[in-house]
């Protein structure tokens, strides 16, 4: 067995000790009204309850058996929360443990072997409802809602003008318009995406297709007007389709749930997109105006980092200057390839450089992951 | 808060929270440990057997201390496997650089501990990605060792001083020469920082390593890496010596852990070597050295054994009857690979020797990618693994069979004596 088990187990047992022997000469131990009560006995394990707020928990422990039992608060996979060995019979103890939002079992062991007579206990509450209380955290979430929705107002437009060039068989002008019309939606993707039906009538790759699915959207016109070069029947309905799409997309930006959480994971799932499907140039593959779509992702990830970012600098001061210093890097890396108001064709971009561009994207991406939990820890 | 609602933590690690992967397991994985315990015993009581001399046997339970004089990875007991990484950094700031060496550091003596990182994989919050990732749950730290080493590119990289440490480059950190048959990838060499980490089970080892990238990144990336699998040189005098791919017992006079004097004289840098920062540290060369082990299996055993100059059941020197007899270095072929690489023919030069076996799939001509993964650590490369390599690249018989296509040199400073120092603290500090 190891040392260091061995010393601890030694050391738990002494603290244990010395705590019951406290408890004998202290009578208020465990006499605290917010206590939930286990009453342990040989046989049984009973919770007083089994819902509880999450935060300080106390446990008062009354061991009504023969036997000296263990008390242990487990989280999923058995993980203990906390312990209380060595409880001898006729004795009452407190345990104390910190315990967040979630599923948890609190298990007696009599006689201290075995896996425990258990009861499942519930412990509610979670960070973002301390979230929602701050006046500033609604603001961005409104904030955030409003800048969707101009992103969603303006694109239509756009798409309108991408769709009638299709129609009227204008392949040059549609190319020109392609990274336009997909701009207001790459920036603010992940609210898309949250309504479910939408993104794969509009955003769908041949290769993400499910069998039976009809493919349609911006990714079916790009192969047609890039690799086949011929625009088809079906394709000037498809550009109806998604205009009609898009409509109904800036018709619910104003009913999507947004929350502090939402917006700061938004943000990190904007960048997951870059590293998944930009980077390896998959996203347009016909087009290659991939680097278009990158830059409308920061964009939308930066959005939502500035307007958490008076709250997260307040909590995190050293997590918002990484941001700040990260996005800045990124644009700038950005902006070397960018020729007017296009992007340099990504098939122009080498492997080194696509290298560059992944660093830039892991070294956002990583500080970006734990926004949510800056802003919104209590 | 009471003693008792607290985990219990590791005397090393008063600022770390995170609940050990012992604690995770319950009494199911006491239990499981106990078994290993009693098998490690065992082990050992069989070895003691065979060879009275031995060394104690390894307990696989019990951990490799993480503080110390000297980075534990280096004369520590070789374990069972390798991820060994090679990083780039790609920061300009120094400071960064900086704060990810402390965040390495503390992640290490955690994982070595045997315990997660940071607030764990479970324990932070729920609208965040856990601190650690994880895949190591549940698993005892397995022998765990992590041993950091610094590049040349490091302290100057076409020509520019990138953290202001160029003046503190060792002079034993030398570029590596181009070496006669090298076939080097540049996505095999190289690199800023390397970080090995050993254990006895991949899973441990690679958690490891794929913690530290995550908590570099920014800072740095991996530039390659390396797993590896069944150690193929031993740094206990144990009674058997492992098998490299050739099937062969190779490393059998490799520096033991416990002989201090040939620590000393080998493998430590003493004050006044150089830099002060690097004293009590060690030069480390990682060479990938693919074997092309399907024409070697085609090779008839006597050819074999002359190649290595040794027998191959037994290891024995040519004319001997058992592995440890004093070899015969004259009796041995003038290409033989024990006669060239022997002490007595280098002037009683030795390296300390902690290869692995790697197979990486195919090579894309139907044969196994495979070979040893050479780890070696030597007080002064100059005058160690140079020399030797020099000789043994002209002349080995093994050469018609074996490639390097992969190298590392790096600076491993001494080691982290206490918590709150950090990697790299002389040399940053």
């Amino acid at each position: 067995m190891p040392a260091r088990r061995s010393t601890a187990a030694t050391l738990l047992t002494l603290a244990v000790a010395g705590a019951a022997l406290a408890g004998c000469s202290k009578k208020d131990d465990a006499a605290s009204s917010d206590a939930v009560k286990v009453t342990a006995s040989d046989s049984a394990c009973e919770v007083a309850k089994t819902t509880f707020p999450a935060g300080a928990v106390e446990l008062s422990v009354q061991n009504k058996g023969s036997k000296s039992t263990e008390v242990y608060v487990y989280a999923a996979g058995d993980k203990i929360v906390t312990e209380r060995e060595n409880i001898g019979p006729g004795t009452t103890v407190s345990i104390h443990a910190e315990i967040k939002a979630g599923e948890y079992e609190i298990a007696c062991k009599p006689g201290m072997t075995g896996d425990g007579i258990r009861q499942k206990i519930t412990v509610t509450g979670s960070a973002d409802s301390a979230a929602k209380a701050d006046p500033r955290l609604a603001a961005a979430v409104e904030a955030y809602r409003k800048y969707a929705q101009e992103q969603a107002d303006a694109t239509i437009p756009v798409v309108t003008q991408f769709a009638e060039a299709v129609k009227a068989g204008d392949a040059e002008k549609a190319k020109s318009l392609f990274a336009a019309s997909r701009v207001g939606w790459e920036r603010t993707e992940p609210i898309a995406e949250s309504f479910g039906d939408i993104d794969p009538k509009t955003d769908t790759r041949e290769d993400g297709l499910e069998a039976g699915q009809q493919w349609t959207g911006w990714h079916k016109i790009e192969k047609s007007l890039w690799a086949d070069g011929a625009i088809t029947d079906d394709d000037k309905k498809l550009a109806d389709q998604l205009v009609t799409d898009l409509k109904d997309w800036q018709g619910r930006i104003a009913k999507a749930e947004i929350t502090p959480t939402s917006m700061a994971n938004g943000a990190k799932e904007l960048l997951d997109e870059v590293s998944k499907n930009k980077i390896t140039g998959e996203e347009d593959r016909y087009s290659h105006t991939d680097l278009s779509d990158f830059a409308a992702n920061v964009d939308g990830a930066e959005k939502a980092f500035e307007l958490l970012k008076p709250v997260a600098a307040e909590k995190d001061a050293a997590l918002a200057k990484t941001l700040d210093t990260e996005f800045a890097a990124i644009k700038a890396l950005l902006a070397k390839y960018k020729q007017g108001e296009a992007y340099t064709s990504y098939d122009k971009v080498t492997e080194p450089e696509r290298k560059v561009f992944s660093d830039a994207v892991n070294s956002l991406g990583e500080p970006l992951s734990k926004l949510a939990a800056a802003v919104v820890v209590g | 808060m009471d003693a008792e609602t607290t985990e219990p933590t590791a005397p090393d690690t008063a600022t770390d929270h995170a609940p050990t992967r012992r604690a995770v397991i319950g009494w199911a994985g006491a239990g499981l440990a106990l078994g290993a315990a009693a098998a490690g015993s065992v082990a050992a009581a069989t070895m003691h057997e065979a060879a009275p001399a031995a060394a104690p046997g390894i307990d696989s339970t019990v951990d490799i201390p993480f503080y110390g004089d000297h980075q534990a990875g280096i004369a520590t007991p070789v374990q069972d496997r390798l991820h060994f990484a090679a990083f780039d950094v790609t920061t300009k700031d120094r400071e960064a650089l900086v704060k990810m060496l402390k965040e390495w550091t503390k992640a290490a003596a955690a994982m070595t501990g045997g315990r997660e990182v940071g607030t764990g994989a479970t324990g932070g919050l729920p609208e965040a990605p856990p601190d650690d990732t994880g895949e190591a749950l549940g698993l005892p730290a397995s022998r765990l060792t992590l041993t950091v080493g610094f590049g040349p590119t490091l302290f100057e990289k076409d020509g520019t001083d990138r953290f202001g440490i160029k003046a503190k480059r060792p002079e034993a950190l030398v570029d590596l020469p181009k070496f006669p048959g090298d076939r080097l990838e540049a996505t095999r060499t190289g690199g800023d920082i390397c970080v090995q980490a050993c254990a006895d089970d991949p899973q441990v080892a690679v958690h490891a390593i794929r913690n530290l990238a995550r908590i570099g990144m920014g800072v740095v990336n991996v530039r390659w890496s390396q797993l590896g699998f069944g150690k193929t040189s031993s740094t206990t005098p144990e009674a058997q010596t492992p098998r490299n791919l050739m099937g062969f017992k190779d490393g059998t006079h490799n520096i033991a852990g416990t002989d201090a004097k040939a620590l000393t004289d080998h493998v430590w840098v003493a004050p006044g070597d150089g830099q002060d920062w690097m004293t009590g540290g060690s030069y480390l060369v990682a060479r990938r050295i693919r074997m092309t082990i399907e024409t070697w299996d085609r090779t008839p055993l006597k050819e074999q054994e002359d190649i290595f100059g040794r027998s191959k059941l037994e290891g024995a020197p040519v004319g001997k009857q058992r592995e440890r007899d004093t070899p015969d270095l004259s009796a041995m072929k003038e290409d033989a690979h024990v006669r060239l690489a022997h002490p007595d023919s280098n002037n009683g030069l030795m390296i300390l020797r902690r290869g692995f076996s790697f197979t990486d799939g195919t090579d894309g001509l139907g044969r196994l990618d495979a070979g040893l993964f050479f780890l070696a650590y030597q007080r002064d490369t100059r005058k160690a693994f140079v020399p030797l390599q020099t000789k043994l690249a002209g002349n080995d018989a093994l050469n018609e069979y074996i490639t390097h296509v992969g190298s590392g040199h790096f600076a491993c400073p001494p080691g982290v004596r206490k918590p709150g120092e950090w990697w790299g603290q002389a040399l940053f500090g």
